[in-house]
């Protein structure tokens, strides 16, 4: 078994798999489910400041979007942050934490934009115990409409400003979290990132409506006749969160930020990517809301496997695919692939061939006996036939070797890459010559 | 059909090499890597669920079909083999129609269950192919103990002391290891010598001294071994089998379904096994029917499987019942031998219907037969065991007998009902209680 101790901003934790602040979080009794069940760290779900605290809808929360089988692939909810009494959580977190130790807690955090409200929380939740705190200026519902959450999350400026106090006013590590509801991620984690954050946590939930109801004519999930956009998660969102995570990584003004990765986490391999992407830990919440708490230890011996397979430590991981996360216009155009199929797997249900046909290049011949076959005269290596074949590994791209002739442009296939900064056709082109 | 197909009395050949060998092939092939991740993508990973309720060394099925569906089928082995050291053997042979997937909350949904035995089967099968052993040895405690039996119980009590810490002596009447996984059980189900690499696959573990063709009772005796070692496991199953006790019942031609079985196990040729063109199979339970499908698989023109009460009274199980049915295998309910007819070799025998409660009707039938397997069951034999409950050796719920240091597990054992995944299941918690007695 691989070593999945982490430590992240210095917040140890036996593993990287942390719950996000979020609905599983809210109380003590969840709490204390999720560390008995093996999760390495939680967000206790966001708190406001003290007095009366924010009320919820009574009808439904959450909608949800399935793939085949109802298998849910998307949720979106317009909860808000916690209902209970500040004093309340505070409590329940000091006892938690004093209970699990060597777990990390980490307090999210919502107050208005002032700073005395900041200074007034910290100490409190400093007070508990906790490992850190992380400030929530994600949230796209509900809460942005009262100046907080995404509405702080899109203004770089109001992130700065945030971070500053809460360094000023605690010695707690701080996780700024990010919402994706913007159009470059990386100008509020640099906000962050100037403000003194230890650390960027992202994405939150993205905006959105799940679906319509046709009877009602009322967005989902509805509400006496109405609803409201609420925050999208899940799997679903997992990509858009990969590629926000690699742009903090790699971005040269932020190397080395800490990043906590959030975003559709469902299975050790998504965690293994947000980590190869930069992330120093993830944190999960639609995948234990779907499955409960246990689903951790799938994640926990899968990620050892890996790690063992690679050979490699949980560290060496960390970041291992970001000088691989290039621009468009660095992609080597001699790479030069075809999509080959292999008949003996191939089932002949002929959706390579429709998708090629009707929407690619007619790089895909069909015989009277439904064999299929690649016309490499044709073939631009789309990949799209990959995509829609029901056979894992039934159609595969096979690189051409240096020296062979593409039948489809008649020309030699190069040794030496060459992208786009050099192409003849690149009016911006860059010329030894010049 | 050919002459020596239809010719009378027991003798090999009835049918080509070729066919018997497609006869005996996999039952269940191991499933590819694709059909194993649909099938893994129909679980829901219930919570507290029932398939894991169900199965008797309550392996974590959820957890491990997650597993295979993210693409670690090793992992997913381990989840497995740590509850059940045997799950290879278990993913062939448990009546999961009776267990996990009876419960499976899609066989209750839409009569089709998650193939559980198969996933595990998947799981199991990757990990071996890998030679990997997932377990380690803890440090040695000095301890040493016997383990009479090399059967499913004997195998799964010894490999758990191993690992933790123990020196085992593991002893077993039979020239080979494995007990019934070895000489029991249709063929179709353990293909390409399975017993056998599992017993080595598990031996790994480090630890255990086998010792073959030393029996309890005749190589040494109860006494002595507690003597000898800090405690003692018996799973030594059951020696005897029952008698028909009908006039006729030693006339040639007449056998046990077990060693009938086991022969067929050791063979190396099946076409070179005798076998009668009309045979009648004697009992209802899983013996049975293996006995009754594996004769149909060698040839025989004629095979009925002959039981005394009624069809849901059965031990095997409808899958079971349905298998042979499918192979060609009558299936006779509610009919007790009354005698067995022939003159020195059997030639016909001879049946009363009867009721539920076996009382007879008075109606007699007569089947012609070359050969008759019983298959009624078996006993316990031996002297100087602890107490018996009825027939078997009395124990607790963790295996402990009415001697001090004497465990027991398996067939031998009062409770449980006979199966390999049971056996498994106590010889692994008496192992887990002889560590807790000894280790204080």
């Amino acid at each position: 078994m691989a070593d999945l101790t982490s430590d992240f901003i210095g917040i140890k934790s036996p593993n990287p798999f942390w719950l996000a602040s979020a609905p599983p979080t809210d109380k003590e009794y969840n709490v204390r489910r999720a560390y008995e069940a093996g999760w390495g760290g939680v967000v206790w779900k966001t708190l406001g400041e003290e007095g009366p605290p924010v009320v919820n809808v009574n009808g439904p929360r959450y909608g949800a979007i399935w793939g085949a089988d109802r298998r849910l692939l998307g949720l979106n909810n317009i909860e808000l942050i916690t209902d209970r009494p500040l004093e309340v959580n505070l409590r329940e977190m000091k006892a938690v934490k004093r209970d699990y130790p060597d777990r990390a807690l980490i307090a999210s955090i919502m107050v208005p934009c002032t700073e005395d409200a900041w200074k007034a929380i910290l100490p409190l939740v400093e007070e508990t115990g906790a490992d850190g705190v992380e400030l929530n200026f994600g949230c796209p519902h509900g809460m942005s409409e009262r100046g907080m959450g995404s509405a702080v999350g899109q203004v770089p400026e109001y992130i700065e400003m945030v971070t500053r106090w809460v360094k000023q006013y605690t010695r707690m590590p701080c996780i700024v979290k990010l919402t994706p509801n913007i159009t470059d991620i990386r100008k509020p984690a640099m906000a962050a990132h100037a403000g003194g954050a230890d650390a960027v946590s992202l994405i939150n939930t993205i905006n959105s409506i799940t679906s319509v109801d046709l009877d009602l004519f009322a967005p989902e999930p509805t509400i006496d006749g109405k609803g409201a956009h609420g925050g999208y998660c899940g799997p679903a969102v997992k990509p858009i969160a990969l590629n926000m995570v690699s742009e903090i990584a790699r971005s040269p003004e932020m190397r080395g930020l800490p990043i906590s990765g959030i975003g559709g986490v469902t299975t050790w391999k998504d965690a293994a990517e947000f980590m190869a992407l930069g992330a120093g830990n993830v944190q999960v919440c639609t995948a234990a809301m779907t499955y409960g708490f246990k689903v951790v230890q799938e994640m926990i011996s899968g990620l050892s496997q890996y790690l063992d397979e690679k050979e490699i430590a949980l560290s060496d991981l960390i970041g291992r695919a970001v000088p691989n996360v290039s621009d468009w216009q660095h992609l080597n155009l001699n790479y030069i692939s075809k999509a080959r199929i292999d008949e003996d797997l191939c089932i002949k249900c002929g959706r390579c061939y429709a998708a090629c046909e009707d929407t690619s290049h007619q790089a895909i011949a069909m015989s009277e006996d439904r064999v299929f076959s690649v016309k490499d005269d044709e073939c631009v290596a789309c990949n799209l036939c990959v995509n829609v074949c029901p056979i894992e590994d039934c159609i595969t791209m096979e690189r051409m070797a240096p020296g062979m002739t593409d039948p489809r442009t008649g020309k030699v296939v190069e040794a030496e890459p060459a992208d786009w900064t050099m192409h003849p056709n690149n009016p911006m082109r860059l010329n030894a010559a010049e | 059909m050919d002459a020596k197909a239809l010719a009378p009395g027991i003798r090999p050949g009835r049918l080509d090499k070729a066919l018997i060998e497609a006869g005996f092939a996999d039952l269940h092939p191991r499933l590819d890597d694709h059909e194993a991740l649909v099938a893994a993508d129909r679980c829901y990973f219930c919570h507290d669920a029932p398939c894991t309720t169900a199965c008797p060394t309550e392996i974590d099925i959820p957890l491990f079909i997650r597993q295979i569906a993210t693409g670690t089928p090793e992992a997913a082995a381990k989840t497995i083999l740590s509850q059940n050291i045997l799950g290879g053997m278990c993913a062939r042979v448990c009546p999961t129609e009776t267990l996990c997937e009876e419960v499976c909350v899609r066989e209750t949904a839409e009569g089709k269950p998650v193939e559980i035995g198969r996933l595990q089967r998947y799981a199991t099968d990757t990990l071996m192919a890998e030679g990997v052993h997932p377990f380690e040895r803890d440090a040695p405690t000095g301890k040493r103990i016997a383990v009479v039996g090399a059967g499913p119980a004997g195998l799964s009590c010894a490999h758990r002391l191993a690992m933790m810490g123990h020196d085992v002596v593991l002893m077993d009447a039979r020239a080979k290891p494995g007990g019934l996984n070895e000489y029991g059980i249709a063929a179709y189900k353990s293909t390409e010598g399975f017993a056998a690499r599992e017993v080595d696959w598990l031996m790994q573990i480090g630890g255990i001294e086998l010792k073959s063709g030393v029996a309890l009772g005749r190589d040494v005796t109860l006494e002595a071994l507690q003597a000898e070692y800090d405690a003692v496991f018996l799973g030594m199953g059951l020696g005897g089998v029952n008698a028909l006790g009908v006039a006729g019942d030693d006339k040639q031609g007449v056998d046990d379904a077990v060693d009938f079985i086991a022969e067929l196990r050791q063979a190396s040729d099946l076409a070179a096994l005798p076998v009668g063109r009309d045979v009648v199979v004697i009992g209802g339970g899983m013996t049975a029917v293996d006995a009754a499908v594996q004769a149909k698989l060698l040839g025989a023109l004629n095979v009925t499987i002959v039981y005394r009460r009624s069809r849901e009274r059965m031990a095997a199980s409808v899958y079971e019942q349905e298998l042979a049915a499918a192979k060609g295998v009558r299936i006779i309910c509610s009919a007790s031998p009354v005698a067995v007819h022939g003159n020195g070799t059997v030639r016909e025998i001879e049946f009363e219907f009867t009721g539920d409660d076996l009382t007879p009707t008075g109606e007699l039938f007569r089947l012609p037969a070359d050969q008759v397997f019983r298959a009624i069951g078996q006993t316990l034999t031996g002297d100087g065991l602890p107490e018996l409950d009825g027939r078997k050796i009395a124990v607790d719920g963790t295996g402990r007998t009415s001697l001090p240091g004497v465990w027991a597990g398996g067939d031998c054992a009062s409770g449980g009902d006979d199966l390999t995944v049971t056996a498994v299941a106590e010889g692994r918690d008496a192992a887990e209680d002889i560590h807790a007695s000894l280790m204080g």
